[in-house]
């Protein structure tokens, strides 16, 4: 049901009946590595290319999820996926791997939890029983796509951030045990005119302010009502932008829960400078760390706001500023 | 430049710019210029050595002895690409290892060893000089440019 | 042993002004390469660059500015002998080295080697 603007509350509550974290080799040293289902040591997967690396990634993580709800694939109505390669081809070929019927998203790096909120609606208008949301990302891929070849020395200032290599997956379903999801903010797209692909953090912090602005609005409610709120990869850099825009923007922000999935992922002396990022950034610290501490009893009422920036390689070639976009999901146990 | 773009923002994009600068952490400029130095200047030592070690075993003069030098450079910066141990020094070093001839090296080697997975034609062929190409071609480009002018000139009479 | 003196110091400065060109002025490394060709080429013609290699050696002849240079020489010194279309054949006579030794390496590593990631 539409509550506000821009916020859709799921009067049945669909449940994350099973969901998993995936990742790669820099990841299993990562401060969250106790909460990956799988962690692999081979940065290709044992596969040709790193494109290919990362389908691999997120077939991992749709097996695992799927096997933790206790179902079978041909019991999932829809897979909704999106990732940061070139026509999003990891989702696509992973599609076709599933064969369950794809609707291919893409919001780069929010697009985990856009996929969560399209997952949630279609289970609880009652047009799919199960829908399985994920999204990966690899930082080779990226690197080769975005930026710079792997092996090329280019040096990278201190607000660049480090892609995470990973999939998360979520199975959403009427039935089963785990976090429900309650609600999703739809953000909209935010452009400050910054243009520097090195500084996403800055470019994002805008865009995740947007949603939870809109989120607080349309449900009426303080962010102190969370037991935490992490944003996806704003990293320190963007972190602290947005707390200081929120705080202009008189909403008051409970400093020792609002945090970030980039920050939150790699330990102090990983060589990550802002922190991580990625589309898989959000979806492996949310579906392997905090979905694990609600398990425990630690965490009741999540709010993820996962944060993208729609630029491209041409984009930016062609003299364009970085456009973002944020979209929120409220989770509780 | 900075200047034709702000003039294009509006007040809310200028002042949220304004904010996302301070909170920048700053380059560390300085420390980054003394890595620079030092490695830079490590590195034409390096190759001065090697240029003398050409003229006296290999019997190449003051002027030839560049060309073999720069092959030399550019074999062993390849080298440390294929090994996957140039971006870490570069990382640390700057421009000490871009500037001089080891980062075009690096470039090609780079790009090269990235898009093999596209095959050897499309991937490795057509992407080799992803971004050495500029330096070809605004090298070649001004080259031309330049020597024109000179000869010009000196058709004209000289200056 | 004062060539290797100037070498280290007029090398590192070059360097210097490079990463001044990236954390300064916030250029691309390919943007900074490409000054520094244009700048050798310009000083090449303006007959700076020469004396500049005789002074401070492999410091001046391993930036990347001493290609620019190369390229103006080898336009210049084949435009004496056959004229004005010697500036497009003589082009690439003295960085021949440079670009075919980057090549050639370039390939040959990725017969061998994959990225590391």
């Amino acid at each position: 049901m539409l509550q506000g603007h821009q916020t859709w509350v799921f009067d049945s509550k669909p449940v994350i009946s099973g969901c998993a974290a995936v990742g790669g080799p820099f990841e299993s040293n990562s401060a969250l590595a106790d909460d990956f289902d799988r962690l692999n040591e081979d940065l290709w997967l044992g596969q040709d290319s790193f494109e290919k690396a990362e389908k691999k990634l997120m077939e991992q993580a749709c097996e695992i999820a799927i096997k933790k709800a206790g179902t079978k694939k041909e019991d999932v109505q829809f897979f909704l996926s999106g990732d940061l390669i070139n026509q999003i081809t990891s989702s696509s070929f992973t599609a076709r791997t599933l064969g369950v019927p794809y609707l291919g998203i893409y919001g780069a790096c929010s697009s985990s939890m856009e996929g969560l909120a399209l997952a949630s609606l279609l289970v609880d208008s009652k047009f799919a029983k199960n829908a399985l949301a994920a999204t990966s990302s690899h930082n080779a891929a990226c690197e080769k796509q975005y930026r710079y070849p792997t092996e090329y020395g280019a040096q990278k200032p201190p607000t660049a951030q480090w892609t995470v290599t990973g999939s998360g997956a979520a199975l959403v379903s009427q039935e089963g045990e785990g976090p429900r999801v309650v609600c999703a903010t739809i953000g909209r797209v935010v452009d400050m005119g910054l243009s520097d692909p090195f500084n996403m953090g800055g470019a994002m912090a805008p865009a995740a302010v947007e949603t939870i602005t809109a989120h607080i609005r349309d449900m009426r409610l303080e962010l102190s009502y969370y037991d935490l709120i992490a944003t996806g990869d704003l990293g320190r850099v963007g972190h602290e932008i947005a707390v200081e825009l929120l705080t202009k923007h008189g909403i008051s922000v409970p400093k020792d829960k609002f945090t970030d999935c980039g920050i939150l992922l790699y330990k102090e002396d990983q060589p990550v400078f802002s922190g991580g990022s990625g589309c898989a950034c959000a979806a492996v610290t949310t579906y392997g760390h905090l979905v694990n501490r609600m398990k425990k009893g630690e965490l009741k009422k999540v709010l993820i706001i996962a944060t993208g920036a729609l630029l491209s390689p041409m984009s930016y070639q062609q003299k364009e500023s970085i456009p973002c976009v944020a979209h929120a999901v409220s989770l509780e146990m | 430049m900075s200047s034709k773009k702000k003039k294009n923002l509006t007040p809310t994009q200028q002042q949220y710019q304004q904010i996302a600068k301070s909170k920048e952490p700053k380059r560390p400029i300085l420390l980054n210029s003394i890595k620079a130095f030092l490695v830079g200047g490590l590195i034409c030592v390096i190759g001065q050595a090697i240029k003398m070690g050409f003229i006296h075993y290999f019997e190449f003069t003051e002027e030839t002895a560049g060309n073999p030098t720069i092959a030399v450079l550019i074999f062993i910066s390849t080298l440390l690409t294929s090994f996957g141990v140039y971006d870490y020094i570069a990382q640390w070093a700057g421009a000490g290892t871009a500037v001089p001839v080891t980062g075009f090296a690096n470039t090609v080697t780079s790009a090269a060893l990235e898009h093999r997975t596209e095959g050897f034609v499309l991937g490795v062929g057509g992407n080799m000089f992803k971004i050495a190409g500029p330096v070809i071609v605004f090298g070649v480009f001004s080259a031309f440019v330049v020597a024109i002018i000179k000869l010009t000139i000196e058709a004209l009479g000289g200056i | 042993m004062d060539k290797f003196i100037w070498a280290f110091i007029i090398g590192g400065a070059i360097c210097v002004i490079g990463q001044l060109l990236m954390d300064g002025l916030k250029l691309t490394p390919a943007h900074t390469m490409c000054t520094f060709v244009v700048t050798g080429a310009v000083l090449g013609g303006l007959g700076l660059y020469e004396p500049f290699i005789k002074f401070a050696g492999a410091g001046a002849s391993v930036p990347i500015s001493s290609f620019g240079y190369s390229l103006v020489k080898g336009a210049l010194q084949e435009a004496e002998k056959t004229g004005i279309v010697g500036v497009l054949t003589g082009i690439f006579e003295v960085t021949s080295a440079g670009i075919s030794a980057a090549i050639i390496f370039g390939f040959i590593s990725s017969l061998f080697f994959r990225p590391k990631g």
